[in-house]
C-alpha cells in the first residue's frame, strides 16, 4: 500500500512508490486481458469524476477503472464558466464528497488545484491533470508501458519532443523518468522549452535530429493550436517541418525504439500517419494500460488509514 | 488631554534623537520632547521650566502619565502604500477597518492608492475618502490620485483640482500605465503641483498571465512565471523619463535585485528618483508559494534569495529609502481558490513592524535607519508633516515593546484582510501604545 491518500503529482512520490505502482498495474494488467475484466476489490466505495475542463479519454480511462474495481462512479463536470459564475472550487467539491464519494479525480485547468482540494478533503483525491503542472497517471502508463515493451527504464534515452513548457504530461514524465533512472532528452523550440528546466538533470535540444539519435523512445507531444497566437512558433506547417515525427527522424533513433503520443493526435502536425500507425507506435497499448494504472493508483490509495 | 511619556528610549530621526527621555502631549499636539543622556534635544529648553510649573499642583492630576520605561518610542510610521478598498470593495476592507489596522501596526499615518470603486480619479472621489477618514478613521488617511482616468493609461486626471482636494502624490497602481507618452506627460505635469508619480513597474505585455517569480519553481509548479525583467524594464523607462522630465518618480515595491542595481545607478546620476520595498520582499522567497498558497500571492511575486539580499543590501546603502507594506487586504474567499485566479495581496499593516525589526537583528539597519525609512523618508517623499516628534506636531506616538515575542495570527488582525504569508511566525516587536493625533490607544 502507498500510505497515501492523494495522488497529486509524480513530484510528491519516490521511485519505489513509482515502482509499486507499476508493479501493482502489472497484476491489474492481466485482470484486463480476462474474459470478466471485473475485480470485487473495491465494492461499495464511490468514485466521482470532478472535472473542470473536458476531457472524454481520461474520463473514461478512470471511469472504467473504477468500475472495474467494483466502485460506483458518478461524472460530475463542471465547466470553468459556471464556478466562476456561483459556486466555489470548494463548494463544489464539498458536495462531491458529502455525496460520498471515497475517491476524486479532478482535472482542472488551473494548477495546484487538486493540492488545493486534496487539504480540505477527507475524500481521496487523485491528479487527472492540472493547468500546466502534472498529469501524474499518465506519466505511470508511459512508464508502465516503456517498462512493458523494454524491460526496464533505468539507463535508456528518452526523447520527448514538443511543447514541454505547456504539457503537464511533458512534467510528469520527466519527473517520473528522472526518478526511474532514465536520460531524459527534451526536444522542441527554444519557446516552448523553459530555460530553468535544463537544471533538472535533462538535456534539451534544439534539433530533433541531434535529439533523436540513438534513443531508446521517442514520445511526442500533442501541439495546442492556440500556442501559434501568441508567438511560440509562426505556424503549425513550421512547427511540423522542424519538430514533427516523420520516417526520416525516427529512422535515427535505435531500431528498436518505440514511439508514444499520450493522444489525442494531431495527424500531420506533431506525428504524421506512417509513424502514428506504423510498427513501433505503441500508442493504442498505452490506452489500454492506463485503465491497469488507474486501478492501481485508486487501489494502493484504498489502503490509506490517517 | 495631556499625556505624559516618560523615560522611554526615543528615537526620531527627525532630530537626530537617539536616547531616553519624556514627551509632553497636551491638545493632541507634541508640547514637548526632553531626552536625557544625549547631546540632541529640542529647542524647548525654556519653556520646559514653565511646564514644570504648570504641570504642579492640581493640573497634575489631569496628566496621563505613561511609563514608558524599557519601551522604544518612535513617531507614529507612515505607510506610503496601503489600499484601503473602500469606496467599492468594503468586503475586503474599510478605511475604519484599514485605519484601525494601521494604528495597531504602529502606522499613524497611511496613503491610499486610488484602485478603489469608483478609481480615485476625480476630487469628488478623493473628497469622499477624506471625509470618511476624518468621521470613521483613526489616524491619517492622505490619499493618492489616479493618474490616469479609470487608471486606464488614456487620459490624465485632474491631478491639480485632486491635490487641492487632498491628494498628495498620484499613482496607477496595479495598473501600470504602459504608454511610455503618457507616462512622460504625468511626469512633466506633475511638476507644476510638484507632487511625486509612484510607479507600479511591470511591463504588462511580458508579465502577460503570469502568477509567481519566473524560475524553475514555476516550471516545476506549472504556474506561469513573471520574469525579473517585466520589473526592470519598467524601472530603467521610469528612469529615462524621470531623467528626460525632471519629474518626481518614485519606484513602489521594489523586490528584484536588478531594480535595485537601476535606481543606484539612477541617483548616481542624479535623476530625481526614490524607491520603496515591502516586508514580504526581504522575508520570503518564491519558495511560500510552492504549495500554491495563495496568501503568498502578491505582484510584483516574491522573487528569490539572490534579490533579498540586493534589497538588503540597497537598503543599507540608502538606495531604497522606505518600507512600505502594500497593505492589500483581500476577503478569505477570494484567496481560497485556484492560485492563478486568486487575487494578489498580502495584508501587511500589522506584521510590518516585527518583520522590518529583523533588519536590525540582522544588522542591515541600525534601529534609528530602519525608523527612518518608515517615518522621516516617506514623509520628505511625500511633502508631508508627519513621521516626527518635533515640537508643534501633531502627536503621532508609537511606543514599542522591543522583546515581545508573539506569534503571528491573522484572526487576530483588526484589519478585515486575514491574507498573510507570515501565519505562525514568531516575530519580536509589538506596539503596547499608539498616540494618533494624540488619542491613546492601549494594545
Ligand atoms: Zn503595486
Amino acid at each position: 500500500m502507498l500510505n497515501k491518500k492523494d495522488l497529486l503529482g509524480i513530484k510528491e512520490l519516490s521511485a519505489e512508490e513509482i515502482t509499486l505502482i507499476l508493479d501493482t498495474a502489472g497484476g491489474f494488467r492481466d485482470v484486463l486481458g480476462r474474459d470478466i475484466k471485473k475485480v470485487p476489490t473495491l465494492r461499495g466505495k464511490t468514485t466521482v469524476n470532478l472535472f473542470f475542463e473536458p476531457s472524454t479519454r481520461t474520463r473514461t480511462s478512470f471511469e472504467l477503472a473504477a468500475k472495474r474495481l467494483s466502485t460506483d462512479v458518478i461524472n460530475f463536470s463542471v465547466p470553468t464558466s459556471s464556478v466562476v459564475k456561483g459556486e466555489s472550487l470548494i463548494d463544489t467539491a464539498l458536495t462531491v464528497q458529502a455525496l460520498g464519494a471515497d475517491f476524486i479525480i479532478i482535472r482542472h485547468s488551473s494548477s495546484g488545484v487538486p493540492h488545493l482540494l486534496a487539504k480540505k478533503l477527507r475524500a481521496s483525491v487523485i491528479n487527472a491533470g492540472d493547468g500546466i503542472n502534472e498529469h501524474p497517471t499518465q506519466a505511470l502508463l508511459d512508464a508502465f508501458t516503456i517498462r512493458e515493451k523494454k524491460g526496464t527504464i533505468k539507463g535508456l534515452h528518452i526523447a520527448i519532443v514538443g511543447d514541454i513548457a505547456h504539457s503537464r504530461v511533458a512534467k510528469s514524465n520527466i519527473y517520473s523518468l528522472i526518478k526511474l533512472g532514465a536520460r531524459v532528452r527534451l526536444i522542441g523550440p527554444p519557446t516552448l522549452i523553459p530555460a530553468e528546466i535544463a537544471d533538472m538533470n535533462v538535456k534539451v535540444f534544439h534539433k530533433i535530429e541531434e535529439g533523436l539519435k540513438g534513443a531508446d523512445v521517442l514520445m511526442t507531444l500533442r501541439i495546442q493550436m492556440e500556442r501559434q497566437d501568441k508567438g511560440f512558433f509562426p505556424s503549425t506547417e513550421e512547427y511540423s517541418k522542424n519538430w514533427g515525427l516523420t520516417p526520416d527522424r525516427v529512422a535515427l533513433a535505435k531500431e528498436d525504439a518505440i514511439v508514444m503520443h499520450p493522444g489525442p493526435m494531431n495527424r500531420g502536425i506533431e506525428i504524421v500517419s506512417e509513424i502514428a500507425d506504423g510498427p513501433r507506435s505503441v500508442i493504442l497499448e498505452q490506452v489500454t494500460n492506463g485503465i491497469a494504472v488507474r486501478m492501481a493508483v485508486m487501489y494502493l490509495l484504498s489502503g490509506y488509514r490517517r | 488631554m495631556k499625556i505624559l511619556i516618560t523615560q522611554g528610549h526615543i528615537i526620531d530621526p527627525s532630530q537626530g534623537i537617539d536616547g531616553t527621555g519624556d514627551i509632553y502631549i497636551e491638545g493632541g499636539k507634541i508640547k514637548e520632547i526632553r531626552v536625557r543622556n544625549r547631546e540632541q534635544r529640542t529647542e524647548g529648553k525654556e519653556q520646559r521650566g514653565k511646564s514644570k510649573e504648570r504641570r504642579s499642583g492640581e493640573e497634575a492630576r489631569e496628566i496621563q502619565t505613561i511609563d514608558a520605561r524599557g519601551l522604544t518610542v518612535f513617531p507614529g510610521f507612515v505607510d506610503m502604500h496601503v489600499h484601503l478598498r473602500e469606496p467599492g470593495f468594503e468586503y475586503k476592507e474599510t478605511i475604519r477597518t484599514g485605519t484601525l489596522a494601521a494604528i495597531k501596526g504602529g502606522f499613524t499615518t497611511v496613503c491610499c492608492m486610488p484602485n478603489t470603486n469608483p478609481v480615485n480619479d476625480h476630487a469628488s472621489v478623493t473628497e469622499f475618502i477624506m471625509r470618511k477618514a476624518a468621521q470613521e478613521g483613526y489616524c491619517a488617511v492622505l490619499p493618492i490620485g489616479a493618474i490616469t482616468k479609470g487608471q486606464k493609461g488614456r487620459e490624465l486626471a485632474e491631478i491639480g483640482t485632486m491635490k487641492h482636494e487632498g491628494c498628495i502624490a498620484f499613482s496607477d497602481d496595479g495598473q501600470p500605465v504602459m504608454n511610455s507618452l503618457m507616462m512622460r506627460r504625468a511626469l512633466e505635469y506633475s511638476k507644476a503641483f510638484n507632487v511625486p508619480v509612484i510607479s507600479h513597474c511591470e511591463d504588462l505585455t511580458l508579465s502577460e498571465g503570469g502568477v509567481m517569480n519566473e524560475g524553475l519553481i514555476s516550471v516545476t509548479r506549472g504556474l506561469r512565471g513573471i520574469p525579473a525583467e517585466a520589473e526592470m524594464i519598467m524601472v530603467f523607462r521610469d528612469i529615462l523619463l524621470a531623467e528626460l522630465t525632471g519629474g518626481k518618480l518614485h519606484i513602489a515595491h521594489v523586490s528584484t535585485e536588478g531594480s535595485v542595481d537601476l535606481v543606484r545607478y539612477a541617483k548616481k546620476r542624479g535623476i530625481q528618483v526614490t524607491a520603496e520595498t515591502c516586508p514580504h520582499y526581504f522575508s520570503l522567497t518564491e519558495k511560500a508559494v510552492e504549495a500554491y498558497d495563495a496568501n503568498a500571492k502578491v505582484n510584483p511575486p516574491l522573487r528569490t534569495e539572490r534579490d533579498i539580499e540586493a534589497i538588503k543590501r540597497g537598503l543599507q546603502d540608502g538606495t531604497i529609502e522606505v518600507i512600505a507594506t502594500d497593505h492589500a487586504p483581500h476577503h478569505a474567499d477570494e484567496k481560497l481558490r485556484e492560485f492563478d485566479q486568486a487575487p494578489s495581496g498580502i495584508s501587511g499593516l500589522e506584521t510590518a513592524l516585527g518583520l522590518s525589526l529583523r533588519l536590525v537583528d540582522e544588522k542591515v539597519l541600525t534601529l534609528p535607519q530602519l525608523i527612518e525609512k518608515m517615518t522621516l523618508n516617506p514623509s520628505k517623499i511625500m511633502g508631508i508633516r508627519a513621521g516626527t516628534l518635533n515640537r508643534g506636531s501633531d502627536a503621532d506616538i508609537v511606543i514599542v515593546d522591543r522583546e515581545k515575542e508573539y506569534t503571528v495570527s491573522p484572526e487576530q488582525f483588526a484589519s478585515k484582510g486575514k491574507n498573510t504569508p507570515f501565519s505562525g511566525w514568531e516575530l519580536r516587536g509589538l506596539p503596547v501604545f499608539t498616540l494618533s493625533r494624540g488619542k491613546l490607544h492601549e494594545w
